[in-house]
């Protein structure tokens, strides 16, 4: 597919909060092309009353109806993005709504977003790049074995990864913190390569996702380089070996969390930030320091810990870590605290991000988080259900990258 | 001549009918002329820009979504200019169509407290009430000050 993917947008707001712009901005970035369905007045009538929710505002009642005729087949795209105002409860509930029904009765992939008046186009490129990959490359995703030697580079916010995969085995790893972006790259393959026992010119082809993918693409002459929605969603599926079928994969990122809903590997929805930083790794990290452990020994000691014991409510990392220096101040023991932070991180991504996908088991957990037991432990006690936790699931962007890559051997 | 606001403010029948009775219609298309006449392609298709919401927090609290409020920075300086305002309760879509709910509930309610002529009337849905309609325009608008007008 060379013409540009045509992503529908069913909104209410953002013309008025002067974020349109950033909309197609961010589409443009990906060579893709925002419209809007058009309906006649009649269709509008139809669509909302047959729906069956009767919401007040007009503009939530023409998406209905544009959602109605998307899924219908009258309205021709590839895509679909569900834009409202974020605060606006009528909106959140249509938004819900009108992802499921779209989900549940076509295949076009669609993700929902709830923006401020100080939204970017930078916040909105993964998601648009996500979108218009799952349009365009459904035969690179439906990969499932990896072949030749391929590497697949990481760069995340706070750590860089890196895999060398030979003939779908993992042959050799690498993990720094990111510092540098091109430096931590750089370090994190020569580890790779050293464990593999592999050369760099014997790779045959390149993979990079993260927030560096860009900048490392270039430098590394990647043939791939991808989002990580896409990305890990192949990966955890590679992984857990759960590549047919639906699944769920969560991934408690550093700086923000992606839950992808994911059909045969291919995600259908999927939601990526949150509210703030409280509800990320990142809070994880600072209990670790806090606590004065590494953050690798801050999982086994919330496993001996009672997180219901200490009250601790990270919606906001501010306020998190004043109920971190409370519940210490107070005499609490470390490992109880230590259980509470992952309680609630896992409790704000349950509350504000799980409510946009629809959970379907098995549920996988992926990144550099999914290593840390108490976190694991409190999801799947939020979610009622055992979560899969698969070997080398901290690697899941690069064993996803590389896996992909290697569709460009024979150039696919 | 009397400024006066239409609700639903995108009704071009409604426009139509307070000019025909002299006085100046304050509507959308008042409100976002000065908008998609501005050059340049800045924020479309309304070309409201990450200012406006800002312009809004005038009739808007914080709290409220960033859409009430940009659609707040267009409406808000009409609202400020009227002199008396129609508003026709559940409109058919054909007839004129604001958007927003909760901005609707608010541009009533600013228009109410403004202490100003409000006439509220149902939207017809016979030609007998079609008729009592139009009478009751009519009668609202020929009964409007002109003193102090231009």
């Amino acid at each position: 597919m060379t013409e540009k993917v045509r992503i529908a947008q069913l909104s209410c707001g953002p013309e008025y909060s002067g974020v349109q712009k950033e909309i197609y901005d961010a589409a443009e970035m990906v060579d893709a092309e925002v419209f809007f369905p058009d309906i006649a007045l009649v269709d509008v009538q139809q669509g909302f009353s047959g729906f069956g929710l009767d919401v007040r505002s007009p503009d939530l009642k023409l998406a209905i109806a544009r959602a109605k005729a998307l899924v219908e087949g009258r309205i021709d795209a590839d895509a679909v993005f569900i834009a409202t105002c974020f605060r606006c409860a009528e909106a959140a509930i249509v938004r819900n709504e009108l992802r499921r029904y779209i989900h549940e009765n076509s295949a076009l992939p669609v993700v929902s977003y709830s923006f401020t008046e100080r939204t970017t186009s930078g916040t909105l490129l993964t998601r648009m790049e996500a979108l218009t990959t799952i349009a365009r490359r459904r035969a690179l995703l439906a990969r499932e074995e990896q072949e030749g030697i391929t590497l697949g580079i990481d760069s995340g916010s706070s750590t860089t990864k890196a895999v060398v995969m030979k003939d779908n085995e993992i042959v050799g790893t690498g993990w720094l913190p990111t510092t540098e972006v091109l430096k931590s790259a750089e370090g994190v393959v020569d580890l790779a390569l050293q464990e593999a026992g592999i050369r760099f010119d014997e790779i045959e082809a390149i993979g990079t996702t993260g927030y560096g993918r860009y900048l490392i693409g270039k430098k590394f002459n990647a043939q791939l380089v991808q989002e990580e929605l896409t990305v890990n969603s192949k990966g955890a599926v590679y992984l857990a070996d759960r590549q047919h079928g639906p699944a769920t994969v969560i991934d408690i990122g550093g700086m923000d969390n992606k839950a992808i809903s994911v059909q045969d590997g291919i995600p259908g929805t999927f939601t990526m930030g949150g509210i703030c930083a409280g509800a990320s790794g990142r809070f994880l990290e600072m209990t670790a320091k806090r606590l004065g452990v590494d953050i690798t020994e801050l999982g086994p000691l919330a496993m001996k810990g009672m997180g219901d014991t200490v009250p601790m409510n990270s919606y906001c990392i501010v306020f998190g870590t004043q109920s971190l220096v409370n519940a210490l101040a107070e005499g609490s023991a470390r490992e109880d605290v230590a259980a509470a932070a992952c309680h609630s991180v896992a409790e704000q991504v349950f509350e504000q991000q799980l409510q946009e996908v629809d959970i379907k088991e098995p549920v996988i957990m992926v990144g550099g988080t999914s290593l840390i037991q108490g976190l694991v432990r409190a999801m799947g006690d939020l979610l009622q259900t055992e979560i899969v936790v698969p070997p080398h699931s901290q690697y899941i962007g690069s064993v996803g990258s590389a896996l992909l890559a290697s569709g460009y051997i024979r150039g696919e | 001549m009397v400024k006066v606001f239409i609700y639903p403010a995108t009704s071009l029948i409604l426009s139509d009918m307070v000019a025909r009775f002299g006085h100046e219609p304050l509507g959308s298309a008042i409100g976002i002329r000065e908008r998609i006449q501005t050059p340049g392609f800045e924020s479309p298709p309304l070309q409201i820009t990450p200012e406006e919401p800002k312009k809004g927090l005038k009739w808007a609290a914080v709290e409220v979504p960033s859409g009430v409020r940009g659609r707040m920075a267009v409406y808000g300086p009409l609202i400020e200019e009227a002199e008396a305002a129609i508003i026709i309760k559940d409109p058919d879509y054909a007839f004129g169509c604001m958007g927003c709910a909760r901005t609707n509930e608010l541009i009533q309610f600013h228009l109410r407290n403004k202490g100003i002529p409000v006439l509220d009337v149902a939207y017809p849905t016979s030609d007998e009430e079609g008729v009592g309609f139009v009478a009751a325009l009519k009668e609202f608008l020929t009964g409007l000050e002109t003193e102090g007008s231009a």
